[in-house]
């Protein structure tokens, strides 16, 4: 089974991402990839895909795609209603979708980032190995605009005999695990105090390279900017104003700002699902 | 060669702390065989490596003795320099060189003259931090950024001179173009540049 499908509406964001292009960083390319990797992992699961197939990362809100023939579809990650010709149906579950249907992801309720994954996966010419966009960089396919058409894939393998996965819902605080450095030394010995004591705010400029946060700034003990080094995803980079945040998917692959901690990646999911406005906590692993 | 520090950077990375930029390169090379087997990442800095396990780090102590074994190692050859054909018709070529207190010509027979050579690439693919420039030549970044600076763009700030790969921001003084195809995606090598190499900018 493989078929197209048209987007009717494409969301605010909405890109196709597979599991990214680690290995180039020395290159200056991002890994990109599912900002949630779990999530995308679990979506492929639900329709027989393998976990590292192209699916769809929606924002916020999701599309809308109506499919030229019969096709399996899963929605996973943030919490969304979603339809199929107007008829309401589960998330974390395959979902069929016959020839004309029109699949319809609403507005998330908690959480940020919903995953669409089809049955044979969408189709895109890989770049570098992967067919994820990169929004920092702007390699890979556009992101999804109306009247797009976009190809799955031919379904290999069985489909599963369970088609439905039990998923904890997003909470409303989440806490993140911390390792401290590398540049912990230049804050004071209060500032890795202050990251795991105060509530963080998710601020409004976040996006896939990185998750801004609001809150109280934590005192350097030096100025002035390191010589730019390599950065991992989770690092908590600290800005001229004092205020951390934590790299994504998309981060750059250098950086000159100390980074004071890393959040480990079992939690990396929860920061990709933070919504603007939703609080965080730091604690050590 | 010993490195400096080795600073934990998640589970799964260490930042080394080397010497100077050719300790930097020096490691790197030596670790190369690694990559995919072993390493996820090997990314160069000014004076640092960040390694990236597939798995969980090493403690830093490992780390420190990884270094020093890799330190025996041949160190290696220089290769022949990649040629930028460059033409100095960029915006900010006349502040640059007032900056400088020297003329146009003197800011461009100075420019052309350096031994480059690519500390790190960053910022975007690519794009690549060259050094090695004339002392005398170190403007600081543009008080306000661009939106938006063509792609070619030969551009310098602080000890850096480098070519924009593609159109993007950017803080750095104009000072002429090239129009060497720095980053192409479709090919294996996808970097004209990379890390260590050796670069001449010569008159278009």
């Amino acid at each position: 089974m493989s078929g197209g499908f048209e987007v009717i509406r494409p969301g605010p964001l909405t890109t196709v991402q597979d599991l990214g292009r680690p290995g180039h960083a020395h290159l200056g390319v991002p890994r990109a990839g599912a900002a949630d990797r779990d999530s995308l992992k679990l979506a492929n699961r639900l329709v027989g895909n393998p976990e590292g197939a192209a699916g769809l990362e929606c924002t916020l809100s999701g599309p809308a795609l109506r499919f030229d023939e019969a096709a399996v579809v899963a929605v996973t990650g943030a919490e969304v209603p979603v339809t199929v010709d107007g008829e309401a149906l589960e998330t974390n579950a395959a979902i069929d979708i016959p020839a004309g249907g029109v699949l319809d992801v609403g507005t998330t309720t908690a959480g940020l980032r919903p995953y669409v994954t089809i049955r044979g996966g969408i189709e895109a010419e890989p770049l570098l190995g992967s067919r994820s966009r990169d929004t920092l960089s702007g390699l890979g396919p556009d992101p999804l605009a109306a009247g797009d058409r976009l190809q799955a894939g031919t379904a290999k393998g069985p489909r599963p005999a369970i088609g439905v996965a039990p998923v904890a819902a997003p909470v409303a605080t989440a806490t993140l695990r911390i390792t401290p450095g590398p540049r912990q030394d230049w804050f004071t010995p209060e500032a890795l105090e202050l990251l795991t004591t105060a509530e963080w705010e998710v601020a409004n400029e976040s996006n896939r390279s990185g998750t801004r946060l609001n809150g109280p700034p934590l005192p350097r003990a030096r100025e002035g900017e390191l010589l730019s080094e390599g950065l991992v995803e989770g690092a908590v980079q600290v800005r001229h104003s004092g205020l951390p945040m934590i790299m994504l998917a998309d981060h750059p692959t250098t950086g000159g700002y100390p980074v004071i901690a890393v959040v480990t990646a079992a939690d990396l999911p929860k920061v990709a699902q933070a919504r603007p406005g939703q609080e965080l906590r730091f604690r050590p692993a | 060669m010993s490195a400096v520090e080795v600073r934990p950077a998640g589970e799964r990375g260490a930042l080394v702390e080397l010497e100077d930029n050719a300790a930097v390169h020096a490691l790197a090379a030596a670790l190369e065989p690694r990559r995919g087997s072993e390493l996820e990442e090997i990314v160069p800095g000014d004076r640092t490596l960040l390694l990236v396990w597939n798995g969980e780090a090493p403690p830093p102590a490992a780390v420190q003795e990884l270094v020093v074994a890799a330190g025996s190692g041949a160190v290696p050859p220089a290769a022949e320099p990649v040629r930028l054909s460059v033409t100095y018709d960029g915006p900010d070529l006349a502040e640059v060189a007032a900056a400088c207190s020297i003329s146009t010509e003197e800011f461009v027979e100075r420019h052309l003259a350096a031994d480059y050579r690519v500390a790190f690439i960053g910022f975007a693919p690519g794009f690549a931090y060259l050094t090695g420039g004339d002392p005398g030549l170190r403007p600081p970044r543009r008080a306000e950024p661009r939106t938006r600076v063509p792609a070619g763009a030969l551009a310098i700030a602080g000890p850096y001179s480098a070519v924009y790969p593609r159109e993007s921001p950017g803080g750095w003084n104009l000072v002429g173009s090239c129009d060497a195809r720095l980053f192409d995606p479709s090919q294996e090598q996808p970097a004209l540049l990379v890390a260590g190499a050796a670069v001449r900018l010569v008159p278009a």
